[in-house]
């Protein structure tokens, strides 16, 4: 900043930066990682032209410590490449992650719009069924759905999504009626808008920021819940996935800590990353912020 | 009067707890039914049982029945406190359960209490200094505690403190060679305790230490700490007579709120430590396909959750007279 500026901000004279420039600088501490689960994806889209071996396959070199030549990260039990491994999980972790969280969203948008909206009874009724939702433990009710019904990936893609829906339904929700009062809406309703397209067309669209910040933080979760039931053993047993590794690493801690160290904190620093990301939408899109710092 | 006002609202909380434990109990239905094959798998697990008993259960839950009085069935079995039998184990359901529910309290309790120690007293640290260093760096490690995988930071910290430091066991809850009982034997429960309970803290502590620093902050604006900072009470007496107090009730809700959390870690924890509780229980159940305890595991601690919830709005009502009006 020059000095001229800096004499004129401080005066509350310098011109207003732009919506979309004011939002990218506020979004700053969104960029590092935002670069790595780019990282992550690009590697697990990518994996078979990284790594040199399958992911499945085991090798007469078991328990290899990290840094020998063809296997960076070492080896596991069975021989297989850890690197490999980490690099196809990423695949589990983020389709599951992703989709559980737009799952999510769709239903939370339709119970949340429909009760915010209607109003009356039909809000009472849904609001009451996602108050108990949200008190039941989820991540032991995954569990024992996946245990019941089976582990495929889109089984437990469905379980986490109907376990998480509630939030979005609640924010959803407290926007619709918020902005129901609004002169816009108000117009749109006048002019013979039907409800659905008023909803769909005039308040959604504003009520976007909430939504964005409640989805981000939807996909770190479901990450960490799917990793969870594949520590549990109840991950899809055909596709190698961080929380599968760190199962098998369980068995083997007093022999081999970097089978425990890379799965883990490669989730951890994936949930970390969109947990962040989350939470700078949340700072960037508060219109009560818009121009702080 | 007081004493009136807070009967009374302690009875409508009831009320409200009262349809939700029964909700519950028709999730659990709900999946015996949907389960895909015959509910009889799920009531008896997979296991070769007696025909008689097979029978029984038939019986029982009214299995020739149809679905509404299928679901009476059911209600009226788990009213007279009958979870089922587990014949992996040869044991009630609900006996097994409760053997092992002193283990799951000691886990939970000490990381609930640590956590909330630490929790409380790190967010009113960075309160006190909003905006510095120590602010800036506990806001990252508490996003950071928010979301590391807790059965992770256990196996780390059996790498770190139990094979490469040797400082503390890492499996169950005895060694074979301590005293059996007395004060030897509970300093040895203790050390095994240490490990668990710290890996099923973190989460619980960010979440603390979150909400005391953001309640602390939005009550030391407040005007009656200008108030009494202009009076001249010390900066102690701020904090800990007014601030503290007064930013208590949102610190309540995440701790009592969030029960659920740490028992859906401490199943996993006591995994990864071979802590005897109903988490480990839930674990080998599920690799011996034991569905009547899988499902009675799930009804009790869905319970433990909907309790806890009411006996945080009782507390937050005592703490919070506003809470309290109708």
């Amino acid at each position: 900043m020059s000095v001229e500026t800096a004499e004129l901000a401080r005066e509350g004279l310098a011109p207003e930066p732009s919506r979309t420039a004011d939002f990218l600088r506020r979004m700053s501490g969104a960029r590092l990682p935002a670069l790595f689960v780019l990282t992550v994806a690009v590697v697990a889209i990518a994996a078979p032209m990284l790594t040199g071996y399958a992911p499945d396959a085991g090798g007469p070199d078991a328990l290899l410590p990290p840094l020998l030549p063809g296997h960076p990260l070492g080896t596991d039990n069975i021989g297989r490449d850890i690197w490999s491994e980490l690099a196809y999980g990423g695949r589990v972790s983020l389709t599951v992650g992703i989709l559980a969280a737009l799952t999510a969203l769709a239903i939370g948008v339709v119970v949340g719009a429909a009760a915010g909206y209607a109003g009356g009874a039909l809000d009472t009724v849904l609001m009451r069924v996602s108050e108990f939702f949200q008190t039941l433990p989820r991540f032991v009710l995954a569990l024992i759905i996946v245990a019941l019904f089976g582990a495929g990936l889109g089984k437990v893609i469905l379980v986490l999504a109907i376990l998480s829906w509630p939030q979005t339904a609640r924010v959803v929700r407290a926007s619709v009626m918020s902005l129901k009062a609004a002169p816009f809406v108000d117009a749109a309703r006048i002019g013979g808008m039907p409800g659905h397209a008023i909803v769909l067309r005039e308040i959604l669209p504003n009520a976007l920021a909430p939504i964005v910040v409640v989805t981000s933080l939807d996909v770190a979760t479901a990450i960490l819940l799917e990793a969870s039931l594949s520590f549990f053993g109840l991950g899809d047993p055909n596709l190698p996935s961080w929380g599968g590794m760190l199962n098998v690493a369980q068995e083997y801690l007093r022999q081999a800590w970097w089978m425990s160290l890379f799965p883990g904190a490669a989730i951890a620093l994936t949930v970390l990353a969109f947990n962040r990301i989350g939470d700078c939408l949340n700072a960037a899109l508060d219109p009560k912020r818009r121009g702080a710092r | 009067m007081r004493a009136w006002q807070m009967l009374g609202f302690a009875a409508r909380r009831l009320l409200i707890a009262v349809p939700l434990l029964i909700s519950v109990v028709v999730v659990n239905f709900t999946l015996i039914e949907l389960a895909p094959g015959d509910p009889i798998t799920v009531l008896v697990g997979d296991y070769p049982a007696p025909d008689e008993y097979v029978a029984q259960v038939r019986k029982d839950y009214g299995l020739d029945q149809n679905l509404p009085q299928r679901l009476v069935a059911y209600l009226g079995q788990v009213a007279r406190g009958n979870l089922g039998y587990s014949f992996v184990n040869r044991q009630p359901v609900l006996e097994l359960i409760l053997e092992r529910l002193g283990a799951t309290l000691a886990l939970t309790l000490t990381s609930l209490a640590f956590a909330t120690l630490v929790g409380v007293a790190l967010g009113a640290l960075a309160a006190r200094r909003h905006g510095g260093a120590f602010d800036a760096s506990l806001q990252t490690a508490s996003l950071a505690g928010y979301s590391i995988p807790e059965f992770w930071i256990g196996q780390i910290l059996i790498i770190v403190f139990a094979v490469w430091l040797g400082w503390l066991p890492s499996q169950g809850a005895h060694s074979l060679r301590a005293p059996r009982d007395g004060f030897g034997a509970a300093l040895d429960t203790a050390s095994h305790l240490v490990l668990p309970a710290l890996a099923l803290s973190f989460r619980y502590l960010a979440l603390i230490s979150r909400m005391t620093r953001a309640s602390l902050i939005e009550v030391l604006n407040a005007d009656f700490i200008l108030a009494a900072r202009s009076r001249g009470a010390s900066e102690r007496r701020v904090l800990f007579g007014h601030a503290l107090r007064n930013a208590a009730p949102p610190v309540v809700t995440v701790i009592g709120y969030n029960l659920g959390l740490v028992l859906a870690g401490a199943t996993l924890i006591e995994s990864v430590f071979g802590w005897p509780g109903i988490g480990r229980l839930l674990f080998t159940s599920i690799s011996a396909r034991d569905y009547p305890v899988m499902t009675g595991i799930l009804l009790l601690l869905s319970a433990a959750v909907v309790i806890a919830n009411l006996l945080t709005d009782i507390v937050q009502a005592v703490i919070d007279p506003r809470v309290r009006r109708p």
